[in-house]
């Protein structure tokens, strides 16, 4: 039973059901897989005794016949979301020794079907950052490297423990969160399937909170169906979130039948940026090719206010992260600083704060006070949410028109070494999301689909944008576009 | 929108985050660059634009006015890094 950690939920699935193997071998393989990746530092913790209960626990399920989808199956859980007795810090030192009392939504819900937790994974600090360099366990390592060169890359951010873990075989699929690109960026640089879902489809609640009004949780997985399958399980209304969408789930695995004949594609010209690479715009060619030769038409759109959404996104996010982020104050959890003689209440707050906030984080909520401080609150904030107002507008338009879908790059460029961008200004960081935000800012679901490789070998992604609530229709594109590419390549193990 | 140190200085103060006097000129620089970035929006025309107050149209949900949850107090206070006597302790608030 050698390397079940390999396949896929769907494969997986089928395999438990048939009998052909157990859900505590299933489990044993990627656990056996986790605590022997250290190199890639994608897991905060390994919870391999968990893991086994909770496998043991599906293989009963498995025996009396009907379990869901997703029993069984081994999944590594981004560190911020709430694991109730499992250390869950967001890889902040602020939260350094917090142990949830509770469990998230999105965690219970997976829980529920059967799923097994194999650990917790790597992030930047926050969810913020584009590298998992902001990092309080330090960074993740993406399983790829470039041909001819063992440097190590960047799996992205701020998803990276997720797409490492996921790409290199370390569970079957993973949670990954999403507040202006970071679950569709690091699929794109570890070549698996993200799924940014629609602002309300997925409850927030017992997830750290970044930016809450931008904030998403979906999945990362090996395939579109296993995004398919996962992402199911996780959605539906929840009274404890009050921004959670009381709809029905659309059984999304049963709308990937590949036929996208007549749908319309939209091609925004905006996304072709000045200097973008000869490579990212080639995919991006191929791609809507593909798209029309599987019946779909192709229809060029604009979205006139794209070059605003990353300096609207770095006011509005930042804003929300200091309220949000005001919270972590030495007092109900997670560390506090030591304190000299005559230290008052003030003094605790801003020298825990400067101990146990890394410096991106730091700088974050710093600008966020800034721009939401008296004066400046309608210069900047104010000004940004009338701008959002804008960029949604635009992508209301181009779906008025009779656009199915987008379809658009994942990233300006292929992974980066990491330290690669340690002396460069924060905006060149904050780049990295420039085909992303708009989706966030806009609240519609996005998912990065693994297109080709570059010349260095290394993978690269296309994204397609749905209509609001319209994941089942942009899945199944994706799902014809993950077909037409033929995408199998795997990094080579070296760790 | 150029930030000088004692604006940074202030900044911090806000955030309530500790910053060395000597890292303050660095801090402002990094504040400044980010600003600057995000002046490009004073270029866009958004005269009649509603600020986004919500990016679904939702209303927000009412439930009825009732205790759901309580008698919690350990769970509660099981992360504090200082507890006392049912309470979270701190330093002396009011002189």
């Amino acid at each position: 039973m050698g390397d079940l950690n390999k396949l896929t939920i769907e494969a997986a699935r089928d395999g438990l059901r048939a009998k052909d193997f157990t859900a505590r071998e299933l489990t044993q393989s990627c656990v056996d897989a986790a605590e022997s990746s250290k190199p890639l530092n994608a897991y905060s913790v390994v919870t391999a005794d968990q893991a086994l209960t909770m496998a043991d626990a599906a293989d009963a399920r498995l025996t009396q016949g009907d379990a869901p989808s997703m029993c069984g199956i081994p999944l590594g859980i981004k560190d911020l979301f709430c694991t109730e007795g499992v250390a869950s810090q967001a890889a902040s030192n602020i939260l350094k020794g917090f142990l949830p009392q509770y469990e998230s939504t999105v965690t219970t819900k997976l829980w529920n079907e059967g799923a097994v937790m194999v650990g917790k994974l790597n992030m930047d600090e926050f969810a913020m950052g584009s590298s998992n360099e902001t990092s309080c366990y330090g960074p993740a390592v993406s399983p790829w490297r470039k041909s001819g060169d063992d440097a190590a890359l960047t799996p992205g951010g701020s998803s990276g423990g997720s797409a490492s873990a996921v790409s290199a075989d370390l569970c079957l699929a993973a949670t990954g969160t999403d507040t202006g690109g970071s679950i569709r960026q690091p699929a794109a640089f570890t070549g698996i399937v993200g799924v940014k879902p629609t602002y309300g489809r997925v409850s927030r609640w017992g997830v750290v909170a970044f930016a809450s009004s931008l904030d998403q949780a979906g999945p990362m997985a090996k395939s579109v169906k296993d995004a398919a399958i996962m992402l199911e399980a996780i959605c539906g209304h929840d009274p404890k979130d009050s921004t959670s969408a009381n709809m029905d789930v659309p059984d999304f695995e049963a709308a990937l039948t590949g036929d996208i004949r007549g749908k319309k594609i939209g091609i925004p010209k905006e996304y072709r940026l000045d200097g973008m690479s000869a490579e990212i715009e080639a995919l991006w060619t191929e791609g809507a090719d593909k798209l029309k030769a599987a019946g779909a038409e192709l229809v060029d759109v604009s979205l006139p206010h794209t070059k605003y959404a990353l300096p609207a996104y770095y006011v509005i996010a930042p804003a929300e992260a200091s309220s949000n982020l005001a919270r972590y104050d030495g007092v109900k959890y997670g560390h506090r600083a030591e304190l000299t003689a005559g230290d008052d209440i003030d003094d605790m707050y801003s020298k825990t704060r400067a101990e146990g906030f890394g410096d991106e984080v730091q700088r974050r909520v710093m600008i966020g006070t800034y721009v939401l401080s008296a004066g400046f609150y309608d210069a900047y904030y104010v000004r940004a949410q009338k701008v959002r107002t804008l960029i949604k507008r635009d992508f209301e338009q181009v779906f008025e028109d009779g656009v199915d879908m987008i379809l658009t790059p994942s990233t300006p460029s292929a992974s980066f070494g990491i330290g690669a961008m340690a002396q460069a200004d924060p905006i060149e960081m904050y780049l990295n999301d420039v085909f992303t935000v708009t989706v966030n800012l806009a609240g519609l679901p996005g998912v990065s689909v693994p297109a080709g490789l570059d010349s260095n070998g290394l993978p690269l992604g296309l994204q397609l944008i749905g209509k609001p609530w319209g994941e089942a229709e942009m899945l199944n594109a994706a799902y014809a576009l993950e077909a037409a590419s033929g995408f199998v390549a795997k990094p080579e193990k070296w760790w | 929108m150029s930030i000088d140190v004692k604006t940074a200085a202030r900044v911090a103060h806000l955030a309530r985050i500790q910053v060395d006097a000597q890292d303050l000129p660095e801090l402002a620089g990094q504040l400044s660059a980010i600003l600057g970035f995000m002046e490009q929006l004073n270029e866009v025309d958004v005269d009649g634009v509603e600020p986004m107050t919500s990016v679904t149209p939702m209303a927000a949900p009412l439930r009825a006015d009732e205790i759901t949850d309580g008698g919690i107090q350990e769970r509660v206070l099981a992360n504090a890094p200082d507890a006392r006597e049912g309470f979270f302790s701190v330093p002396k608030v009011v002189e």
